[in-house]
C-alpha cells in the first residue's frame, strides 16, 4: 500500500524582537535609510584611509578651484580638499547626534521612570520642569546653553543633549505611567518586589520600543542642530571639518564657487533622511496596530 | 468652562516660574566672576563694580535669583552691554520683522501643508499620496540654512530675481518688502508644511471613515463639498493645536533663515548677542520667546475647548 508522505513545515517560535526585525526588513525605505547611515558611520570609521586628501591642508595654487579629476568636489576658500572635508565631517555629524542622544537618554529615561513610576509630587514637580525646558525652542535653548557653556564640538552636543532631554523624559513617562497598572507588574509587586527592582527589571524593558524609535528621529534632529550650532559658529571650531561650519563659510562664496555649498549640505540632507526613513521604519514595525 | 480656564491657568505658573529658574540658572554656566565676563573684553573697573552692584553679586544665590524675577515681572530683562539699551526695547525692536516673517511663512507653510495632507488623504495609496509623503521626509530632512543658501544660488545668483539678502520696510516699499521676504519664508515654511501635511493627512484620513461622511456621501452630495466642507472643516481642529506647538520650530528656524538673508531681525539678535557676549540679551530672548510660546499654548487649548463643544459638556 502506497504511503503519502507530507513534510510539514516546522513553525520555529520567533521572539518580539526577531519578529520586530522581520517587519522591518520588509520595509525598503527604512531598509534604504539603514543602508545610507552604515555608509555614513563607513565613512567617518575609515576617514583617514578613505579622504584622498588631508583635510586641513592648504594649498594656495587650488584656491576654489571647480570640481576635477584631482578634487572631485572641488576645493575651498583656501585651497582644502571639500571631498576629504566632507569624509572627515562626517564624524562630527555622526558623533554629535550620537553622543548628544546618548546624554539625553542616560537623563532622560531615569528622570522620566521616576515621575511615572513614583508619581505624585514628584512626578508633578518633574513634569512642571519638563514643560519649563519644552517652552523653549530647541535651538533656541541649544544656542544659549552653547552661549554660557562657550563654543565647542564638546559644548555642542552637551546643549543639544540637554536639550532633547524633555521629550525622553515625557515618553518614558508616558510609557511607564501606561505599563506600571498591567497585571505583570501588579504580581511582581505582590510577590514582595522591591520597587528598584520592578522599575527596572519588569517596567524598564517593556517602555524600550518606543524609546529606541525616538532616539532615531532624534540622532536625525541632533545632526541638523549641530550642523546648525557649527554654521553659527557655536559648534565644531575651525579649522576642524564640520558640515555646518563649512555651509557657513560657503555662503560666503556662493556666487563663485557654488560647489563648496552643494556637497556638505547634501550630505546632511542624505544622512538626516536617512536616520528618519530608519525611525519612520521602526516605528511602523513596533506599532502593535500595524502587526 | 471657567474651571477649565482657571485650572489651565494654574498650570502655567509653575511653568513660568521653573522657566523662569532655568534662564537665570544659565548665568550660572558662566566660568569664573560674571561681573568679569559680563563687562566684556576691556573689563572696566567701573562696569564691573556697576554689574556687581547690579547683580547683587554679593548677596546669596536665592536673594539673586528675587531680584532679577522681580525686575522682569516689572519689564526689566536686564541692559545689553554692548548696545547700552534695555533688552525688552531692543527685543520689541527688532520683533515686527520676525513676526512679518513668520506669518509668510505660516502662510506658505498652511497653503503647501494643508493642500498636501487632504491630497495624500483623499488619494490615498496613490502617486499622489507617495509625492506628498516624500514631499513631507525631503521638508523634515533639509536643513533650512541650506535650502536658504541652495535658493540664493538659483534665483539669485544664477536667475538674477531676487535679492540675497538685506531688508526693507513694508511701509518703505512693499514690493521690495516682499521680494526680500519670499524665499526667507518659503525656507521657513517649507520644515512646516511638512509638519502640517503629516497632521493634516492623519486628520483627514481619520474624519472621511466617519460616519458623517458616509451620510454626506449617501445624500448624494458632490464629492468636492464632502472633502472641503464636511470633512477638512472638522480635521482642521486638530491640525490648528498642533500647529501651535510649532511655533518653536518657527523661531529656531528664523534664527537660522535671519542669519542666512541677513535679516535684521529676532534670530539674528540674539545670534549677534551670543557673539558679542551680550549675555543679558540671550536671557532676555530666551525668556521672551519661552514666555510666548506657553501664552500660544494656552490660548490654542482655549481655542480647540471653545471650538469643540464636547469638551465644553
Amino acid at each position: 500500500m502506497a504511503t503519502l508522505a507530507f513534510d510539514l513545515p516546522v513553525y520555529r517560535e520567533l521572539s518580539p524582537g526577531q519578529r520586530m526585525l522581520r517587519r522591518l526588513a520588509r520595509r525598503r525605505g527604512a531598509m534604504l535609510g539603514l543602508a545610507v547611515v552604515v555608509l555614513f558611520v563607513a565613512m567617518a570609521i575609515f576617514a583617514p584611509w578613505l579622504s584622498p586628501y588631508d583635510p586641513l591642508q592648504t594649498s594656495w595654487s587650488a584656491v576654489r578651484k571647480a570640481p576635477t579629476a584631482a578634487h572631485w568636489f572641488g576645493t575651498d576658500e583656501i585651497g582644502r580638499d571639500v571631498l576629504s572635508r566632507v569624509i572627515w565631517g562626517a564624524r562630527a555629524s555622526l558623533l554629535a547626534g550620537l553622543v548628544s542622544v546618548c546624554i539625553s537618554l542616560s537623563l532622560g529615561v531615569p528622570i522620566g521612570l521616576a515621575a511615572g513610576y513614583i508619581g505624585r509630587g514628584v512626578d508633578a514637580l518633574i513634569s512642571r520642569i519638563t514643560d519649563a525646558m519644552l517652552a523653549c525652542p530647541f535651538l533656541i535653548l541649544a544656542i544659549a546653553l552653547a552661549a554660557f557653556l562657550g563654543p565647542s564640538l564638546t559644548n555642542a552636543m552637551i546643549a543639544i543633549g540637554i536639550s532633547a532631554t524633555p521629550i525622553f523624559i515625557r515618553l518614558t513617562r508616558a510609557q511607564v505611567l501606561a505599563v506600571k497598572v498591567e497585571d505583570y507588574v501588579e504580581a511582581a509587586r505582590a510577590v514582595g518586589n522591591p520597587h528598584l527592582r520592578i522599575a527596572l527589571r519588569h517596567i524598564l524593558p517593556n517602555v524600550v520600543a518606543p524609546l529606541i524609535v525616538q532616539a532615531t528621529l532624534a540622532i536625525a534632529a541632533a545632526v541638523i542642530a549641530e550642523a546648525s550650532l557649527s554654521f553659527l559658529g557655536l559648534g565644531q571650531q575651525p579649522p576642524a571639518p564640520s558640515w555646518g561650519s563649512m555651509l557657513n563659510t560657503a555662503k560666503n562664496y556662493i556666487d563663485n564657487a557654488p560647489w563648496m555649498a552643494v556637497w556638505p549640505g547634501l550630505s546632511i540632507f542624505l544622512l538626516v533622511l536617512s536616520f528618519n526613513l530608519l525611525g519612520d521604519g521602526l516605528r511602523d514595525a513596533l506599532d502593535p496596530r500595524q502587526r | 468652562m471657567s474651571n477649565y480656564l482657571i485650572q489651565r491657568l494654574a498650570t502655567i505658573v509653575p511653568t513660568l516660574f521653573f522657566v523662569s529658574i532655568l534662564i537665570f540658572g544659565l548665568q550660572q554656566l558662566l566660568p569664573g566672576d560674571p561681573a568679569m565676563i559680563l563687562a566684556g573684553e576691556e573689563r572696566d573697573p567701573t562696569v564691573v563694580a556697576h554689574l556687581r552692584e547690579k547683580l547683587h553679586l554679593d548677596q546669596p544665590l536665592p536673594m539673586r535669583y528675587l531680584y532679577w524675577a522681580g525686575g522682569v515681572l516689572k519689564g526689566d530683562l536686564g541692559e545689553s552691554q554692548r548696545i547700552q539699551k534695555p533688552v525688552l526695547e531692543l527685543i520689541l525692536e527688532k520683533l515686527p520683522v520676525t513676526l512679518e516673517l513668520a506669518c509668510l511663512a505660516i502662510l506658505i507653510a498652511v497653503a503647501i501643508g494643508v493642500t498636501a495632507g487632504v491630497v495624500s488623504a483623499v488619494f490615498r495609496d496613490s502617486v499622489w499620496d507617495y509625492a506628498a509623503n516624500v514631499f513631507a521626509l525631503w521638508g523634515l530632512s533639509t536643513p533650512n540654512f541650506w535650502l536658504g543658501i541652495m535658493l540664493i544660488l538659483l534665483f539669485s545668483v544664477t536667475l538674477g530675481w531676487l535679492p540675497a539678502s538685506g531688508y526693507v520696510s513694508p511701509f518703505e516699499d512693499l514690493k521690495a518688502n516682499l521680494a526680500a521676504m519670499i524665499m526667507p519664508a518659503f525656507v521657513l515654511g517649507n520644515a512646516i508644511a511638512a509638519v502640517l501635511m503629516r497632521h493634516t493627512r492623519s486628520a483627514m484620513l481619520q474624519v472621511l471613515d466617519s460616519d458623517y461622511v458616509r451620510t454626506a456621501r449617501a445624500k448624494g452630495l458632490d464629492e468636492r463639498v464632502v472633502v472641503l466642507k464636511h470633512a477638512l472643516r472638522n480635521a482642521l481642529t486638530p491640525v490648528i493645536t498642533l500647529g501651535a506647538l510649532e511655533f518653536g520650530t518657527l523661531l529656531s528656524g528664523a534664527v537660522l533663515t535671519e542669519q542666512v538673508f541677513t535679516i535684521p531681525g529676532f534670530g539674528k539678535l540674539i545670534v549677534d548677542a551670543v557673539f558679542n557676549r551680550d549675555y543679558a540679551v540671550v536671557q532676555g530672548v530666551v525668556l521672551f520667546t519661552a514666555t510666548a510660546y506657553i501664552t500660544l499654548n494656552l490660548l490654542a487649548d482655549i481655542a480647540y475647548f471653545l471650538v469643540n463643544p464636547r469638551l465644553r459638556d
